[in-house]
């Protein structure tokens, strides 16, 4: 039995430690927000914070998390109230939406980071994170409009 | 979690308090609980408690067709978008409408059904409102709507659950009265997207998010060639892996199921699998020779003006160019994959698809019962782009869930994705031109390319011309005497398919550039020369004005820097772009695009520009990296590392600036991505001089 602790709740499972972290969230918690899209972490469709640090949760083993906290696009407000789900809202930021849990994670744990990123700042961050729907010029402005918000609260 | 039974799927974030719910259709079971609720058509239901409910009939993969089709519901009707349910219509033909099917595509999803939702809205509003007058003993004339409510001459007011039962009673009417734009609360302004919240906390439910009781997931291994077929498989190994429940062969290859995905890839590693070759295996210096060839031997008239021969011969300068494109691959984010559940001589069938009406119509023949007892549901798509009109991921599920008797979902991985699509033809385009003095007075220009449609659309192929191979060039716009557009169809052995834009977006790659030669060769700056020849197209014009006004065309630029413009009408919209690229250290950079469009009326301007921002970035992607390279009659295709896609950081300033026009709407999907690589071309070449005229663009 492996402890995995996701979204602030501990969950017990039986499942193989070499098993991604991605599918055991997906498949065996039902937490389907994180994405598969590549498989090799060339995407970050699938991305989610290992306490606080952005990680691919495709190329994460089961058995490499640990006691690490894990949190998932399910771990921000399900009304959408966090800076970074309301500028995504405000700036229409989402298309398809495949690719913007990974997004939203990773401007997530920027603005953790770097309170006040600059452009540069948030295309570094943010490269990892395809988007085929070219929702990044949006992306850009809202993690921008997100660290304001964030000042405001 | 969601409760989800095999009549009620949730799609969207139904359990978030105040959201918007977005939930595939109950067909039944909401009629039989509440049997006064008032359905006047297929579109729009009020329920006693006066729940409103939109009906919408077209994918939702990005383009914002729910948005925007719920928006033209809910003006006609008068109610409360952020109070409505949203429910995504299963295959049906009350939803065929313009299309003569159920599917999505095309950039017509709001002008195919505009007319018809207004309509449906309308309708419904009419009936709400003879219900109210019928009530109160007055004339409906004397009544109007307040979002939700009808109100009185006598200050009265009824909600429009309070009448529904009495509406429900009345005759619809045939042409109800339309509400004055002027009232409307949502078209024509930058109304926020329905699917905001859904998409980000992670509630909307894409095909790859299906859950069902006993649900298995499978992979599938495929045949690496083209038209390759399984000769034997060996999967004792596989079979003793924990969580493999099955392994079976199905026309499309071998199927590995199991209790998730990764147990299925891992056991599908182990299966050994021997494949008959195909019988075309081409390889990319074939492909060319084949492309020449057809362009040397064959051809059928696509469009003949003047005599463009004699024009050619008598001129004073002739101007002649090949150019090449590749075969693209879509690479939607959401990897191919669909659920399926094959019980009791029924199907019932979730799919991120496009084409809903062939994904019944295909499921029920491979099964061999009536369409009738086929479902399909749509979920939400993680991308389109043409990929998901295709039929092939929803056959496997449907083969797969009748092989093991459970409800089976397929899944791709990107590999699988990017080796078996349906790809952008590729193409050998071979152009003279002819100029006296500077006015080009022969355009000639020969097209080989692989037919999308003799197999999805035999009956449009018509004397050796599938229009999508030409389209775009057979509608050059440009005032020229002598025009001769000619096809040739060659067979290539690589599956094609509608690519974003389709012909478009490599043909007006071609038409552009070469117009952008012409230019030069004429001397003459690439805006004036465009605008002296298409001084009879406003539309055209407007475009390439504005898009050349906002860039600043003209004006000088910093050392190191250049534009380029193109423009182009596809799907009844118009589309200008300036790019603008600057030398960088090492290659040149894309720094800005300046868009223009006019796509008529449109119903949500912000919608409009996210479209333009979109196809900009595909086209970017595509005209800067897009290249699937053929051996031995296989895509030689990895994951993303060997197909990249454009990044943030590679990401150009976007500006889209928006035509005021009263004209018929036009599409917006897809009329964003043509004009993109010519600019980009043009303006390499006003940097560097040298001309490219084969895509991929070389940024040196």
């Amino acid at each position: 039995m492996t402890t995995l602790h996701v979204n602030g709740k501990a969950f017990e499972l039986d499942a193989d430690p070499d098993k991604p972290l991605l599918w055991v969230l997906r498949e065996d918690l039902g937490l389907t927000g994180s994405k598969f899209a590549c498989g090799v972490g060339h995407c970050l469709a699938c991305l989610v914070h290992l306490d606080g640090q952005p990680a691919a949760a495709c190329l994460t083993p089961l058995g490499a998390v640990g006691s690490r906290q894990v949190t998932t696009i399910e771990g921000l407000p399900a009304d959408g109230s966090h800076p970074v789900q309301r500028a995504w809202m405000e700036l229409n930021v989402v298309q398809c939406g495949y690719c913007q849990s990974g997004q939203i994670m990773a401007a997530v744990a920027l603005l953790v980071r770097t309170p006040q990123p600059d452009e540069a700042a948030i295309d570094a961050a943010l490269r990892g994170n395809l988007c085929r729907c070219g929702t990044y010029q949006r992306i850009r402005r809202a993690v921008q409009r997100a660290a304001a918000l964030a000042r405001e609260v | 979690m969601l409760a989800l039974s095999r009549r009620a799927f949730l799609v969207g974030g139904a359990s978030i308090a105040g959201g918007l719910c977005l939930a595939l259709r109950l067909p039944l079971a909401g009629a039989a609980k509440n049997a006064t609720a008032f359905a006047p058509n297929a579109f729009v239901r009020v329920d006693t408690d006066g729940a409103a409910t939109l009906t919408l009939h077209k994918s939702e993969m990005g383009q914002g067709a729910h948005t925007g089709l719920a928006a033209i519901l809910a003006d006609e009707l008068d109610v409360d978008l952020a109070a409505v349910r949203l429910v995504m219509a299963d295959e049906d033909p009350a939803y065929y409408l313009a299309m003569g099917a159920m599917g999505t595509g095309g950039s017509t999803s709001i002008r195919y059904s505009w007319d018809a939702l207004a309509q449906a809205g309308a309708a419904a509003r009419a009936m709400l409102i003879a219900a109210a007058a019928r009530t109160w003993q007055v004339e409906s004339a004397a009544c109007r709507t307040a979002v939700g409510k009808v109100l009185g001459p006598a200050g009265q007011s009824l909600g429009y659950g309070e009448l529904a039962t009495l509406a429900a009673s009345l005759p619809v009417p045939e042409n109800p009265p339309r509400r004055s734009p002027a009232d409307y609360r949502y078209i024509g302004k930058p109304t926020p997207r329905v699917d905001n919240l859904p998409k980000v906390t992670g509630q909307a439910r894409f095909g790859i998010d299906v859950s069902l009781p006993g649900l298995l997931t499978a992979v599938v291994l495929r045949a690496p060639q083209f038209g390759g077929a399984l000769d034997s498989f060996d999967a004792k190994a596989a079979e003793r892996l924990p969580g493999v429940r099955a392994i079976v062969a199905i026309d499309a290859g071998v199927g590995v199921v199991a209790d998730g995905y990764w147990q299925a890839r891992r056991a599908a590693q182990k299966v050994t699998v021997r494949w008959r070759p195909a019988a075309l295996a081409l390889d990319d210096a074939g492909i060319a020779k084949a492309l020449a060839a057809a362009l040397d031997t064959q051809g059928s008239p696509a469009r003949r003006d003047g005599d463009v021969g004699a024009a050619l011969e008598s001129a004073g300068k002739t101007l002649e160019a090949s150019y090449r494109l590749p075969f693209l691959a879509h690479a939607c984010m959401e990897p191919m994959n669909a659920t399926a559940h094959v019980h009791d001589g029924r199907c019932e069938i979730w799919a991120p698809t496009q084409g809903q009406t062939r994904a019944r119509d295909t499921a029920a023949a491979l099964l061999g019962i009536p369409r009738e007892r086929v479902t399909v549901h749509t979920t939400y798509l993680g991308g389109g782009f043409g990929r998901r009109f295709e039929v092939d991921f929803v056959l496997e599920a449907v083969a797969l869930s009748r092989a093991v008797d459970a409800p089976v979902k397929v899944v791709w991985s990107r590999e699988d994705d990017l080796a078996h699509d349906f790809y952008r033809p590729a193409a050998l385009h071979r152009l003279r031109a002819a100029l006296a003095g500077n006015t080009p007075t022969a355009w000639q220009h020969r097209i080989a390319s692989p037919s999308i449609q003799r197999r999805l659309a035999p009956d449009t192929v018509k004397r050796g011309v599938d229009h999508t191979v030409v389209e775009g060039v057979s509608e050059l716009p440009y005032a020229i005497p002598n025009v001769a557009v000619d096809c040739a169809l060659v067979e290539l052995g690589v599956p094609v398919g509608y690519w974003r834009s389709v012909g478009n977006s490599g043909n007006a790659f071609v038409v552009e550039s070469f117009v952008d030669e012409l230019a030069h060769a004429a001397g003459e700056d690439p805006v004036v020369f465009r605008r002296r020849l298409l001084a009879g197209q406003a539309r055209h014009l407007g475009v390439l004005e504005l898009a050349a006004e906002r860039a600043g065309w003209g004006q000088p630029l910093p050392q190191g820097r250049a534009r380029g413009i193109a423009v182009h009408m596809s799907f009844g919209s118009y589309v200008a772009q300036v790019v603008e690229v600057e030398r960088g250290q090492r290659a040149p950079r894309v720094r800005r695009v300046v868009c223009a469009i006019d796509c008529g009326r449109h119903v949500n301007p912000d919608q409009v520009a996210a479209q333009m921002e979109s196809g900009i970035v595909d086209a970017l992607t595509a005209a800067l990296y897009g290249e699937v390279p053929i051996a031995d009659g296989a895509a030689r295709t990895g994951n993303f590392d060997s197909y990249p896609l454009l990044r943030l950081d590679g990401t150009p300033q976007i500006e889209v600036h928006i035509v005021p026009s009263d004209a018929p709407p036009g599409g917006c999907g897809e009329p964003g991505v043509p004009p993109l690589a010519p600019a980009l071309a043009n303006a390499l070449f006003a940097l560097t001089g040298e001309r490219q005229r084969s895509l991929p663009l070389r940024l040196v």
